[in-house]
């Protein structure tokens, strides 16, 4: 696939950008590809819809807007419910069990992949913050679209000096848990 | 010249417009930026106040964006290279000082990242509505230049052809970026130092007492100084005369507004940047800008997969806008479709020149999100059926 269509769509304050952020460095400064990032947010500081449309391609990008989506991660119900009819067939779905859950609307042969990123973040890492750290390693594992050798470079670079080790030690229990998945 | 290594962020970053037209400016020499940080502009000049300190420079936000447009040019009266950063509602209020800037010919660049409009309009997205003010803004007769990226990578690039040419032109120079581009992040790869060219301002070599500061002693432009360096020097915005002292009368007025307008109207070729793609035997061509370029590429490769024949032409330099680039389109395509975030602004320009050669249409849009590419691919269809 030269070209892949990310959609992340979630709640502000989720990390929905920055998940977005490292996905397009990991894609662009460490495998040499290319990648744009379109943001979209409200004004509130948390709380309100928020949405990264991120593009990987082999060559250079022209359109950087998502219509219909290759990969959709979905973090929050209203996410989901908004832009489920926008995955394209045969696509893939990666969301928080937890807190979204698919229907009958999903295309046709498209693949879901979950997990509760949110739990996991909070009772067992002991931070909800580390949230979209834990789903960006996860979403690594379950769609190989991107080495994880060079998304834990986006992370380490991505994140406050001091805070990499428990932000790769998060992305690492989502990228196990991703491939317990896919096998 | 070539770009200070130390000031550099040589490397590969994913980054969007507004970072990377702060780091292509800083690339550029530029050390003093004065401005009232405005939404969708605010992360260029958050990222020169982070910037800035390391390098010696200065940023100041000052109290509006009138006195902006003025302190960063009383900072290039001074001998530094620098920039104000704003939007459509701030360009507005500095448009006297862009007369001033043009009348007393200083190198000035205006980094303008637009946005719907009229008035404080929507603040969060995006528009190119600035695109005559740019031009006509300012009372009097004076002619500017305007850059338009349509990538981060082009921010940093062609924020660093503005300061270049405000150095060698000394007119005012608008980067006219728009809210997509500002807040697009993409991969921008940024040369070595000893890659970057950057135009360092002509300062005079002639002693204090035999220099006049709007003489021209050679070229078609006149000598700086910094001020402080013991030479007398005076600028003013009334018309004046070799001195800089007022001389106001028709012949004086006559002889510095023809020079202030042919010293840029003359360059006019060299100053043209575009990109065509197969307008030679097209049925339509698209003539586009900024993000709605990237919109009509798009729109554009779809259309020809469908068998039309689509030519386009996407306009980097709006200003000074070059007629025979678009009498050789008209020359070459049977029809035209300009494309552009307003209610139709470059298009009078292109209609102006195309004359009644072929039909120019016209997509529209008054702002607040992009023009999409189903609407242009139907327009192509309409024109060329």
């Amino acid at each position: 696939m030269s070209q892949t269509e990310i959609r992340i769509c979630g709640l502000g304050g989720q990390g929905v950008i920055m998940a977005g952020m490292i996905i397009g460095r990991a894609a662009s400064i460490y495998e040499d590809r290319f990648a744009t990032l379109v943001q979209s947010f409200g004004p509130e500081a948390r709380g309100s819809e928020c949405s990264a449309q991120v593009m990987v391609s082999d060559v250079a990008i022209a359109f950087p807007y998502i219509r219909t989506s290759d990969i959709f991660v979905a973090m929050s119900q209203g996410a989901y419910d908004k832009f489920v009819k926008e995955m394209k067939d045969d696509s893939i779905l990666v969301y928080e069990n937890e807190l979204v859950f698919p229907d009958d609307q999903m295309p046709k042969g498209a693949k879901k992949f979950g997990m509760p990123g949110t739990r996991i973040a909070e009772d067992e890492l002991g931070r909800r913050i580390v949230f979209n750290m834990v789903m960006i390693g996860f979403f690594t594992a379950v769609t190989k679209l991107i080495d994880v050798e060079a998304m834990r470079q986006a992370v380490q670079n991505s994140v406050p000096p001091g805070t990499e080790e428990f932000n790769l030690k998060a992305f690492n229990r989502g990228y196990e848990d991703g491939l317990a998945q896919v096998g | 010249m070539k770009a200070d290594p130390a000031a550099v962020a040589t490397g590969v970053h994913f980054i969007d417009g507004n970072e990377a037209c702060a780091e292509g400016a800083i690339a550029a020499g530029c050390r003093f930026a004065a401005g009232y940080p405005i939404t969708p502009s605010t992360e260029v000049v958050e990222h020169i106040a982070k910037r800035f300190p390391k390098l010696g420079g200065v940023f100041i936000q000052m109290e509006d964006e009138i006195a902006s447009s003025i302190c960063f040019q009383g900072a290039i009266w001074g001998g530094m290279k620098a920039m104000t950063v704003t939007s459509g509602p701030g360009l507005s209020l500095m448009m006297e000082h862009v007369g001033l800037a043009a009348m007393t010919e200083t190198p000035s660049v205006f980094v303008d990242v637009q946005r719907g409009g009229p008035s404080t309009g929507l603040p969060t997205l995006p528009g190119q509505q600035d695109v005559m003010q740019v031009r006509w803004g300012s009372h009097g007769d004076y002619e500017v230049i305007a850059l338009a990226p349509n990538s981060p990578q082009e921010c940093f690039d062609h924020i660093i052809t503005a300061f270049n040419l405000a150095e060698q032109y000394r007119v005012p120079v608008f980067f006219m970026m728009d809210e997509c581009i500002g807040h697009m992040l993409g991969k921008v790869r940024i040369p070595e130092a000893n890659q970057i060219d950057v135009r360092e301002r002509k300062f005079t070599e002639r002693p204090p007492g035999q220099y006049l500061p709007y003489e021209i002693y050679s070229g078609d432009q006149p000598e700086m100084v910094r001020a402080g360096m013991g030479y007398r020097i005076h600028t003013t915005g009334l018309t004046h005369d070799a001195r800089g002292y007022p001389e106001m009368n028709a012949q004086a007025q006559d002889k510095l507004i023809r020079r202030l307008c042919n010293k840029v109207l003359d360059h006019t070729e060299e100053l043209t940047l575009c990109e065509s793609d197969q307008i030679d035997g097209s049925d339509v061509t698209i003539i586009a800008y900024g993000i709605t370029a990237r919109v009509a590429a798009y729109a554009v490769e779809q259309a020809r997969q469908q068998g039309l024949k689509v030519g386009q032409l996407r306009l980097i330099t709006l200003w000074p806008f070059n007629d025979r680039l678009i009498r050789d389109v008209a020359q070459n395509t049977r029809s035209i479709i300009v494309a552009e975030m307003n209610l139709g602004q470059m298009v009078h320009e292109v209609r102006r020149a195309v004359g009644d050669k072929v039909p120019v249409h016209l997509i529209d849009s008054a702002g607040g999100a992009i023009i999409e590419p189903e609407t242009i691919l139907a327009k192509i269809k309409e024109v060329v059926s």
